[in-house]
């Protein structure tokens, strides 16, 4: 995994970065000015939200001219929601429990 | 289906335990005691039927494939998208019993991103929130 979870967790912590990100999910390819005009904040304060959001692997930019265009890219959210990490932590826990129980039968 | 849609994955956990066959078979066949590991039940050790584990995060749809007293239990497991088959695997050794096991399946990842729009992206963050409160 290129992208740690860290990662993908403090750059989606931030209540803006969230909103950004899921209206990318949501609408698609979006450039700076788009999304400011709907953030609430400064364009400059959008272009770091953005950075971060790509650092984390969330976004992917796309130079057309003087514009960059941003999209999400929900492929990183893999490792989040991936079935067999959280199944795993699962079945480790009932594993314990079954040895207590089998414990407790003897008695 | 796209080729993502079915991908396979399988989780698979493996320990030695120290006990006779016949006693973890117990554990893992009758339903009282299969409520104190894993969930409330109404397993059956009948091939073909149908029963649910309940917890009180939600209900798991299962269905007994195959039954080989001491030796292998499989069963379907349907909860929250996933698609997958348990099976258990006990295998004598010279301490007590080597037990695998093995889940395989596949996330129903059109059936998410159908409802992702509406439902899942809130779910999905709602449940960061939660993950990032209980990591303080």
């Amino acid at each position: 995994m290129l992208y740690s979870h860290d990662m993908l967790f403090k750059s989606l912590a931030d209540p803006t970065r969230r909103v950004i990100f899921e209206r990318l999910c949501r609408e698609g390819e979006q450039t700076v000015g788009a999304l400011t005009a709907q953030a609430g904040v400064s364009q400059p304060a959008v272009s770091k939200h953005l950075g971060v959001l790509k650092q984390a692997g969330l976004v992917l930019d796309r130079h057309a001219g003087r514009q960059t265009h941003y999209s999400a890219q929900r492929g990183a959210l893999a490792a989040l929601i991936d079935w067999t990490s959280e199944m795993a932590g699962f079945w480790e826990s009932r594993f314990d429990d079954l040895e207590d129980l089998l414990k407790r039968m003897d008695q | 289906m796209t080729d993502a849609a079915t991908q396979t994955r399988s989780v698979i956990v493996e320990r030695e335990i120290a006990y006779p066959p016949e006693k973890i078979w117990r554990a893992l066949t009758q339903p009282r005691l299969i409520a104190e590991w894993l969930m409330a039940n109404d397993f059956q050790p009948v091939v073909g039927h149908r029963f649910d584990l309940r917890a009180d995060w939600g209900t798991v749809d299962c269905q007994v494939l195959e039954i080989e007293p001491n030796r292998t239990l499989s069963y379907t497991w349907a909860a929250n998208g996933l698609e997958s088959v348990v099976t258990w695997t006990l295998t004598s050794t010279t301490r007590g019993v080597h037990l695998r096991m093995e889940q395989t399946g596949f996330q129903a990842d059109q059936k998410l991103a159908y409802h992702g729009a509406k439902a899942g992206w809130p779910r999905f963050l709602a449940r960061l929130e939660e993950m990032l409160a209980r990591a303080d």
